[in-house]
């Protein structure tokens, strides 16, 4: 029999399989997961000439350490990654994101770490042995289903492969993750339940995303914003994006593996096309709020759209 | 029927059927749930049917909120059974070791311990919506005397089994979860199961609900 798979020698901090995420299932509770970072996740998928529903692994702050136990195969890491690739002839070569690369038996990648980012990705032509969970290979650890049992990865575990014989074409491309000075909103629907100098201050002051901050949510420290009518609502549905604020006045950001109803009043909510820039904000990061309407989010949501098409059709 | 349609954010409809909580307005959102449903309409993503909100979101490349409002403005609604309503009987176990927030509860209602739990227990729920977290049953309405509204600032962790109250509410965290509700014991009823891929959740909506106390080797014993 032959070997097809990866080991695990180290998992990392929050690896999982991801994709574009699991869809119609909030009416018993399942948030859409999927990538927290989609240009990113588009872009490796199309470097290692995956479509789109083949899985990536994500990982976060600091990647695994796998070890190639196969017949080679071509790989990409997207993001702001520092990784190596640890040759089975003791070779060591820095690795490059955004370019594609060929793994052969033995060989060794180590994700070292997410720089000034959070989320960072790993593609291999072909993608993982897995099956889906209602129709996503998405891992929700929350609800435990999707691949891997929905769990993190592991130490010491197989990954296995889809071996897919495909000749090696070296593919790159410049691509630069933009930072971000504001994150972009539409008015909540609850925005008048706060006081008028909580509303300033939330569009005028500074917040910094605080430590408690995972896939699911991302809660924010600043100065805090006062509710003047009831700082509970009926729970009702959420969306990634919307922003929740509790009694104690600190928003929290939804984000994809969020609960899909919550009972805190909604401020605001972050329009689709900065999704990706703010779920790579670290703990620490300073950010702003900025109004927008909803003609202005839309349209906002489409160059994002476009600027993804052509960087993608720069991969050829 | 809905009383206001208004965007959230630029990937979402929200369909506001009213302030009032009721069974009625409920199985309302629960009938417009089912139909748009059933249309299987592009870009649709997700619908979200809560006690009196119903929030329809769609992928912003392929539909857009004006398109999807009218789509919802204009929906036929054909009659639907309701589907069959079920009793289900949840055991709890209220040792301090699970009632989280029985002492804030009992100093904020002023009631005491019994006062509050024979309330609790001497009620039949009915469920308006399972969500949250999965298949998290949000059942009503708790008696007037032990309503209270959520935590100030929400744990980051819930115990999984874990009974919450709050306001005319109360629900069973099926996982462990970050949440708000204030917590007076634990069931170890398996709520949620995922490898029933046709219907996980073990109360649905429209379904009733009765909770009865057991001890902590009960329990315990429960799983065994």
């Amino acid at each position: 029999m032959s070997k097809n798979y990866f080991e695990i020698l180290r998992p990392g901090i929050n690896s999982t399989f991801q994709d574009l995420g699991r869809f119609n299932q909030h009416h018993i509770g399942i948030p859409m997961s999927g990538t927290m970072d989609k240009r990113n996740y588009l872009i490796g998928n199309k470097l290692v000439g995956n479509n789109n529903n083949i899985s990536a692994i994500e990982f976060a702050y600091q990647g695994p350490l796998l070890k190639l136990q196969s017949s080679k195969v071509i790989a990409a890491v997207t993001g702001n990654v520092n990784f190596k690739i640890l040759r089975a002839n003791s070779n060591i070569e820095v690795g490059e994101c955004y370019e594609t690369f060929e793994l052969n038996d033995g060989d060794q990648i180590d994700i070292i770490s997410t720089n000034k980012s959070v989320y960072g990705y790993f593609f291999i032509n072909g993608g993982f042995e897995i099956e889906p969970f209602w129709k996503s290979f998405s891992i929700n650890t929350m609800a435990q289903i999707g691949p891997n049992n929905g769990t993190k990865f592991s130490l010491n575990q197989k990954l296995f492969i889809k071996n897919k014989e495909s000749k090696f074409q070296k593919k790159r491309i410049e691509y630069l993750n933009s930072k971000i000075e504001f994150i972009r909103v539409l008015k909540g629907t609850n925005f008048n339940y706060f006081s008028e100098e909580g509303t300033n201050n939330f569009f005028n002051k500074e917040f910094t995303v605080s430590k408690l901050t995972d896939r699911m949510g991302m809660r924010i420290e600043g100065p805090k914003i006062e509710n003047i009518i009831e700082t509970n609502i009926k729970s009702e549905g959420l969306i990634k994006g919307v922003i929740q604020v509790p009694g104690d006045g600190n928003p929290i950001i939804m984000l994809s593996d969020y609960g899909t109803v919550g009972g805190y009043p909604k401020i605001a909510v972050v329009i689709s096309a900065d999704h990706d820039r703010l779920t790579q904000l670290t703990p620490g990061s300073k950010i702003k709020f900025k109004l927008v309407e909803l003609k202005e989010a839309e349209n906002l949501y489409k160059l994002y759209e476009i600027e993804t098409k052509n960087i993608l059709n720069q991969i050829r | 029927m809905i009383k206001n349609i208004t965007n959230l954010g630029d990937a979402a409809v929200y369909c506001d059927f009213g302030n009032q909580i009721d069974q009625e307005t409920n199985l309302n959102v629960i009938k417009y749930f089912k139909n748009l449903k059933e249309l299987k309409i592009e870009g649709i993503t997700n619908i979200t049917p809560s006690y009196n909100k119903l929030i329809v979101s769609f992928e912003p490349s392929v539909t857009n909120y004006e398109k999807l409002k009218n789509k919802i403005i204009d929906l036929k609604l054909h009659n639907k059974e309701n589907q069959n309503s079920k009793l289900i009987k949840i055991p709890i176990c209220i040792d301090e070791e699970f009632s989280l927030d029985i002492k804030r509860l009992s100093k904020k209602l002023k009631m005491k311990y019994d006062q509050i739990y024979n309330s609790f227990f001497d009620k039949e729920y009915y469920c308006y919506m399972t969500g949250f977290i999965a298949g998290m049953p949000f059942l009503g309405d708790t008696r007037k005397n032990i309503r209270l509204n959520r935590l100030e600032t929400p744990r980051v962790k819930v115990p999984k089994g874990s009974i919450g109250i709050t306001e005319q509410f109360c629900n069973i965290y099926t996982y462990e979860s970050p949440g708000g509700w204030n917590i007076i014991g634990n069931t170890p009823v398996k709520i949620f199961d995922k490898s029933n891929q046709e219907n996980p959740a073990l109360i649905n909506p429209g379904d009733r609900v009765t909770f009865y106390k057991i001890s902590k080797q009960e329990y315990r014993k429960y799983n065994e």
